[in-house]
């Protein structure tokens, strides 16, 4: 039994995106796809504990999402004259694999099309392709659940109704259509990697998993992208230390504090092995790929004084010219601060000061910056900033714990 | 599929003071559109200080004097292009975006 309901959940995650994609080809609806592939799941739940699971889970999902698609329009056309007999024969030849994932593509490329919002983006994306149910993306983004299910009927609406084109886009456009789905993909991780709000628990494994996975398929499908492997490498990178993020009694572990042996060592292997082919490509690397590098220098340390600080400093300095933002120059100064200390660092965060007040990590590290100089006090009052900002449950413990320990003037009472 | 591309006129944007329509880039555009079957309408609005408003959805019809909105952002123009999807309007507004330096919505007509 338990078994059967394993295979599901496997075939869930293998064949869920190819259902609906070679379905939304066929039929031309993202909704009748979604719809009539979420049809055929639910009976594969039904039958397969008694019948057992068919030797081609995927092809008899297809055929059945297929009938079902097929029924549905049957019973619509009855009003609506629209949908030719044509397209309705139930003994199609399969596809040949290729074609397939190339429709796979095609489906996230019209998830992620920019004349949609990009929540909207991220919560298409993740039914259509991740396959995650309305109830979960509603929880992931602590939206009502009817609120999200608006939110993607409305999308599926606005692509019928502007016709969103369902294909890859063509050669010219296709580096900033990529880049748009990698930000997807990224804002998925990260709402899993630091949860932003108070509600859901720091570190939410389902997310930063299912943005690997989505990453993985994008990876298979252009293996020759220096961004998409850049991005895998990262998020790979930064997964590898997700046990190490939380102590046990939930508070987060900074990066010079975390028990490196628990680490995952084949997801950074796989994540190095990754950043070194981006290097033997020889091609000028974009964000990710800096990034992936920069991760990839942290996870070569055994211990944090093994860091070597110059590499650091140097990728951000090359970041920096590609994304030239204050978020990145503030990483750049805490990688600084290890390189030629904390004042050098706190000259370049001071003047980040205007553009970054309202973010939480700014005062952190002003706050940190503050601490190893032995200015306390000022510490103590960057500290408070960086914990009434921050909406992260462990991170919120950590700098409470920091600002704690600081000795300065005895507490009110 | 028709889609209706708007100009976005700004009274507050210096930038795109010169005159929209009439401009060789717009002429020689529109001229391409029209010859690879794309346009099938174009034209300048006059300013909204030019505008009446009508309602008769009562008794008698009421005449006033425009814009019916007062707001610093108001329709200039418009084309309408035929295209098979949204992405190819998107290219053609961009074009058309550059062309009469003006910030443009694409909006889909309703499919019968």
């Amino acid at each position: 039994m338990s078994d059967v309901r394993e295979t599901i959940t496997r075939v869930h995650h293998e064949e869920w995106a190819r259902v609906v994609a070679s379905l939304t080809k066929r039929f031309g609806d993202l909704d009748v796809a979604e719809e009539a592939a979420a049809e055929a799941f639910a009976t594969a739940v039904e039958r397969w504990p008694d019948v057992g699971v068919p030797p081609n889970p995927g092809a008899w999902l297809t055929t059945t999402a297929n009938r079902k698609a097929i029924d549905r329009l049957r019973r619509e056309n009855k009003r609506d004259d629209k949908h030719k007999e044509a397209q309705m024969s139930y003994d199609d030849p399969p596809e040949p694999l290729g074609v397939i994932d190339d429709e796979r593509l095609r489906l996230i490329f019209t998830c992620c099309h920019p004349a949609l919002s990009m929540e909207t983006r991220v919560a298409l994306t993740l039914r259509m392709v991740g396959g995650l149910t309305v109830p979960e993306i509603a929880r992931a983004f602590l939206v009502q659940e009817t609120a999200m299910g608006q939110r993607i009927t409305r999308a599926k609406a606005k692509i019928k109704a502007a016709r969103i084109p369902y294909r890859v886009p063509d050669t010219e456009d296709l580096p900033r259509r990529v880049s748009g789905v990698l930000t997807v993909l990224f804002i998925v991780f990260n709402e899993g990697y630091l949860a932003t709000g108070p509600d859901t628990d720091p570190v939410r494994h389902e997310l930063t998993s299912e943005a690997i996975r989505l990453t993985r398929l994008i990876r298979a499908l252009m293996p020759d992208d220096g961004e998409v492997a850049g991005l895998l490498a990262l998020m790979l990178l930064t997964e590898a230390r997700r046990t190490a993020r939380v102590s046990a009694s939930g508070e987060l572990v900074s990066l010079d504090e975390q028990d490196r042996g628990s680490w995952d060592a084949a997801m950074v292997a796989e994540g190095h092995r990754l950043v070194r082919e981006r290097l033997a490509a020889g091609v000028a690397p974009g964000r990710y790929q800096i990034l992936a590098a920069i991760n990839a220098v942290h996870t070569s340390a055994r211990d944090v004084r093994d860091t070597d600080w110059s590499q650091v400093v140097a990728l951000y300095g090359q970041l920096v010219r590609v994304d030239p933002s204050p978020i990145v120059e503030l990483n750049r100064a805490i990688a600084v601060a290890e390189l030629d200390g904390p004042e050098v660092a706190l000259a370049t965060v001071d003047r980040l000061s205007e553009k970054l007040d309202g973010y939480h990590a700014f005062h952190a590290t002003r706050a940190d910056l503050l601490r190893r100089m032995g200015q306390s006090q000022q510490a103590r009052a960057a500290y408070d900033k960086a914990i009434e900002l921050a909406g992260n449950t462990a991170e919120t413990a950590y700098l409470t714990r920091r600002r704690d320990q600081l000795a300065g003037p005895s507490k009110p009472s | 599929m028709q889609y209706l591309i708007s100009v976005l006129d700004d009274e507050s944007d210096e930038s795109t003071a010169d005159a929209a329509d009439g401009s060789g880039d717009v002429d020689a555009f529109n001229e391409r559109l029209r010859a690879d079957g794309y346009l099938v309408f174009v034209a300048g609005l006059d300013s909204p200080a030019t505008a009446a408003v009508v309602d008769n959805r009562g008794d008698a019809a009421i005449f006033t004097d425009g814009p019916y909105v007062e707001s610093k952002e108001y329709l200039g123009g418009l084309w309408i292009v035929e295209a098979p999807d949204l992405d190819v309007a998107l290219k053609l507004a961009a074009e058309a975006s550059r062309v009469c330096n003006r910030k443009l919505e694409v909006r889909p007509f309703v499919d019968e």
